[in-house]
């Protein structure tokens, strides 16, 4: 017993210098890798890379990325992993395109086919690991098999086309300009208000408020950014509609995260499991819900993927799940669970578009492209563990 | 047993041995010494240094960070770390065992030092050694059994025998008994009263007195840090090495304010609870007790008696079957998970906070709310500034030291993270509460103000049942006291009449007491 106080009293003493670079990097490493991404992809491509109309390609791309990390970033939150999302996006995009085809459905039927799928099987695989007690990386590991031979079996290795027209404009129109003036200002209105909220919270909470001119900072910085982004992407064509629906869905995704009981859950449960079941939350059913929202958001994202390419393949999205956990660890999840951002997650999604993007730009081939992106998933989960080392030895 | 003339060299000799950790002096002059072919026990309340002096005298701490000479047949030694203390011979076999369990009994045995030739190994000579091995100590136990497949008991056995067969001369076990049935204990004994003819000295650890006395030849007590005195087995009773382990004074620590005790809130009836591991082993047996508004129930007992897994039965969290009957106010409920119970109005103050306790990546406010989120956020909505408004007054009240309710849980100290954990608890607005080990790991100045904080809680009409190992904490906070051991109910002690003596002794078993004035002495039953 003495001897636990006095260890402790003596790792404090000797780690609190080593914690703060720690953190540091975490919170402003993938900014900076992103923005080190982008020079570099600016200087080597001679501009063409920032130009407006590369930047809407980029960004569009981002979206199907996006939606899954969004969905992801809570199954890891939670201490789990899925990696049949690709499998998933490729069934639910089929079964949303061959439902039109072959039965004639209409458009809103097939949407809703689509991500039926999805959260079906999200839900299937989640109890398999929340009730069935199988380890989630086993469960999905043959999902990624399973649902591709099905995308195969269905189709039966065929390609088919989107019959709808407005199914095909989900992946590939605009947003009006007007349009995309009300979405900035709802985007707008949306961080003044969390900013308020969380400002009273701090004045009740006895802490002391934000004054006038750091609350300015707080709502103006991300305002600028959404200002710029839509006066950019107006230079091209306007705001892709995929960008619409990715945006759409983080901002629910966060606020399911931070602001709803669910979301502090999923952070309990995967931070220490058995502390959260002490007190009292039921591990089974929000695991299972965060596979089966996980699975919902693979069929957006497997509508998204068909309509933008105009037809669903037996191979559309293969190697997505790759693309997804590597965006969550380097918008800082950890794999060991418990910490995590939607907010991250999608930077996270925008910096592995960015790497498709920079490097089809200039003609790298294939197999490099594959070998950098395994090289930056590996990477990133290396920097989390150096990470909870430097925190560990600090902590306990 | 007879007990052996001690004579001649000693074969392990412990002069002066002082060790001190950051504010904290572990031990002061402690002298030790073990003779070939005797068994030494070594007994102490938790955290009078048994430990310490072990991990001294197995290269844990190495030298030359305590005080003291450590010498070996009149050598001195001076071990730097675990494996030269092995090279002289000495072997420590720990509570938690060290076996492969999917690994048959050979090949833990000769794990890391398998017979080979040319880097293949040679099974059949393997396992003719290893029977050989368990042959020449009379453990009957099949070499090639995978060690999952037998029970505690046998597993320590073959832990014993690893050791031994790496020409150990000293053997320390560390409460070898914790885990074992009576049977299992029995064939232990033997084995380790065979050792004797073989010149090896065996450092014993246990609480379990009645143990202590059937084996051993010489008996030392350590008490905060110093040796009280050694004795011949021979020559002292149970009694007079219980005044020996708890005979410091008792500080005024404890606030002896008037409670109101008022009626039963919390009764539990027949409660029996089957071990985790071992099907047919009952951890908790037959446990009834009642707990009254504005009452300190204390519940006394040694490692493995049973009292966290009462409370976790209690609390729905044990994870071995549970029978027995719980009435809350009278009505019976239903407990099978947590959530019940914490629906039904109890709380929980775990015993390990960093295991089972905290959220480490957390803020202390969002530590605070977990339980009550619901609660108070009034639904499935989350609000930051409700959870702050009800977490404040908390914050404030038990003074926890951190620099607001939205710094890291991680970086506070550990009595300040252990208020964190009840206030937790609290928010869930419950009747009755439960703490285990509520000060372990912190320190004195810590530990007063949540004694003063149980004894608010009890006098708000909060019934509180409180674990603890030290007995003070036990007799200076509780209106009553229950002391389990062997996962039965021993003793009942109303506040007037407990007494560190009468406590400790039906902790180790040897004394049981109803409702009657006098602790009968030796009178020892076992279930």
């Amino acid at each position: 017993m003495a001897e636990t106080i006095a260890r402790g009293e003596l790792r404090s003493v000797g780690g609190s210098g080593r914690r703060f670079p720690v953190h540091l990097l975490r919170t402003y490493g993938m900014v900076l890798a992103l923005i080190l991404v982008w020079g570099v992809f600016a200087v080597v491509t001679n501009g063409v890379f920032i130009e407006p109309r590369n930047l809407s390609n980029l960004i569009r791309q981002t979206a199907v990325t996006g939606v899954l990390a969004v969905g992801m970033v809570m199954v890891i939150v939670a201490g789990q992993i899925d990696l049949s999302v690709g499998s998933l996006v490729g069934i639910s995009g089929m079964v949303a395109v061959l439902v039109q085809g072959s039965l004639h459905w209409g458009l809103v039927a097939s949407l809703l086919a689509g991500i039926f799928t999805g959260v079906l099987i999200g839900a299937l695989q989640g109890a398999l690991v929340a009730y069935g007690q199988i380890p989630s990386f086993i469960v999905t590991l043959g999902g990624l098999l399973a649902w591709r031979g099905a995308t195969k079996g269905v189709s039966s290795g065929n390609t088919y086309p989107v019959e709808i027209q407005a199914f095909k404009s989900v992946g590939q129109s605009y947003l009006s300009p007007s349009a995309a003036i009300v979405l900035a200002a709802a985007c707008v209105a949306m961080v003044a208000w969390q900013a308020v909220r969380s400002n009273r919270a701090r004045r009740r909470g006895g802490l002391t408020a934000w004054g006038t001119g750091a609350m300015a900072v707080r709502i103006l910085g991300p305002a600028l950014l959404v200002v710029m982004s839509v006066v950019v992407l107006s230079r091209y064509a306007g705001v892709p509609n995929p960008v619409v629906i990715l945006l759409g869905i983080a901002l629910a995704g966060a606020f399911l995260m931070q602001n709803t009981t669910f979301g502090r859950y999923l952070y309990a449960i995967g931070g220490n499991s058995e502390a959260a079941r002490l007190s009292g939350i039921n591990i089974r059913s929000h695991v299972l819900t965060a596979f089966a929202i996980l699975g919902a958001l693979s069929g957006v994202a497997g509508i998204i993927y068909a309509a933008r390419v105009g037809s669903a393949g037996p191979d559309a999205g293969t190697l997505l799940e790759l693309d997804a956990i590597a965006a969550c660890v380097i918008g800082g999840a950890s794999l060991m669970g418990g910490r995590g951002t939607v907010f991250g997650a999608c930077l996270g999604a925008l910096f592995m578009s960015s790497l498709d993007n920079g490097m089809s730009l200039k003609n790298v081939p294939d197999f490099i492209q594959d070998i950098v992106k395994g090289g930056v998933l590996v990477t990133a989960v290396g920097l989390d563990v150096l990470g909870r080392r430097a925190r560990a030895s600090f902590d306990s | 047993m007879p007990a052996q003339p001690i004579a001649g060299r000693p074969l392990l000799k412990m002069c002066d041995i002082g060790k001190s950790f950051p504010g904290v002096r572990a031990l002061e002059g402690v002298t030790f010494d073990l003779h070939p072919g005797e068994i030494h026990a070594l007994v102490g309340e938790n955290g009078a240094g048994k430990s310490t002096l072990i991990k001294i005298l197995s290269g844990v701490y190495p030298y030359p960070d305590y005080e003291g000479e450590v010498s070996i047949d009149g050598e001195a030694q001076r071990f730097r770390n675990v494996h030269d203390s092995e090279r002289a011979g000495i072997s420590v076999v720990f509570q938690e065992l060290s076996l492969v369990p999917e690994m048959t009994v050979a090949e833990n045995l000769f794990l890391g030092r398998e017979p080979q030739r040319l880097g293949v190994v040679r099974w059949d000579a393997l396992y003719a050694q290893a029977r050989a091995l368990l042959e020449d100590f009379q453990v009957e136990i099949d070499a090639k059994m995978p060690v999952a497949r037998l029970g505690v008991g046998q597993q320590q056995l073959v832990e014993i025998v690893k050791a031994l067969s790496h020409t150990a001369r000293i053997l320390v076990l560390d409460e070898p008994t914790a885990a074992l049935t009576d049977a299992e204990a029995e064939n232990l004994f033997s084995v380790l009263d065979r050792l004797r003819g073989r010149g090896i000295g065996v450092i014993y650890i246990s609480h379990r007195l009645e143990e202590v006395f059937r084996i051993s030849d010489r008996i030392t007590v350590l008490r905060d840090g110093l040796t009280v005195g050694t004795k011949a087995t021979s020559e002292v009773d149970p009694k007079r090495i219980i005044a020996m382990m708890v005979g410091r004074e008792m500080n005024q620590l404890f606030p002896l304010t008037g409670r109101t005790i008022g009626e039963v809130v919390f009764e539990v009836r027949h409660i029996t609870a089957e071990d985790t591991e071992v099907t047919g082993k009952l951890v908790v047996q037959d446990v009834s007790l009642e707990v009254r508004r504005g009452e300190v129930l204390g519940i006394a007992g040694l490692m493995g008696s049973g009292r966290t897994e009462l409370l976790m039965s209690l609390f729905g969290s044990h994870p071995g079957r549970v029978t027995g009957e719980i009435l809350i106010s009278g009505k019976a409920v239903r407990i099978t998970r947590p959530a019940d119970a914490i629906a039904n109005g109890i709380a929980f103050v775990t015993e390990d906070r960093k295991r089972y306790g905290l959220f480490f990546d957390q803020t202390v406010l969002h530590n605070m709310t977990m339980s009550a989120l619901r609660r108070i956020s009034g639904g499935f909505i989350t609000d930051e500034s409700d959870e702050f408004a009800a977490s404040a007054p908390l914050f404030e009240s038990l003074h926890i030291k951190a620099d607001s309710l939205l710094a890291a849980v991680g970086a506070l100290s550990g009595g300040n993270q252990q208020k964190v954990v009840l206030a937790r608890c609290l928010l869930t607005q419950p009747l009755i509460l439960f703490l285990d080990e509520p000060t372990r790991g912190i320190d004195v100045g810590a530990k007063q103000e949540i004694y003063a904080e149980i004894d608010r809680l009890a006098q708000s009409g909060l019934a509180v049942v409180m674990i603890s190992s030290e007995l003070p904490e036990v007799l200076g906070l509780s209106d009553r006291v229950l002391v389990l051991h062997k996962g039965r109910v021993t003793g009942e002690f109303t506040r007037e009449n407990a007494s560190s003596e009468g406590v400790m002794a039906c902790a180790t078993g040897h004394a049981t007491r109803g409702d009657t004035r006098d602790v009968q002495e030796g009178g020892l039953t076992r279930g």
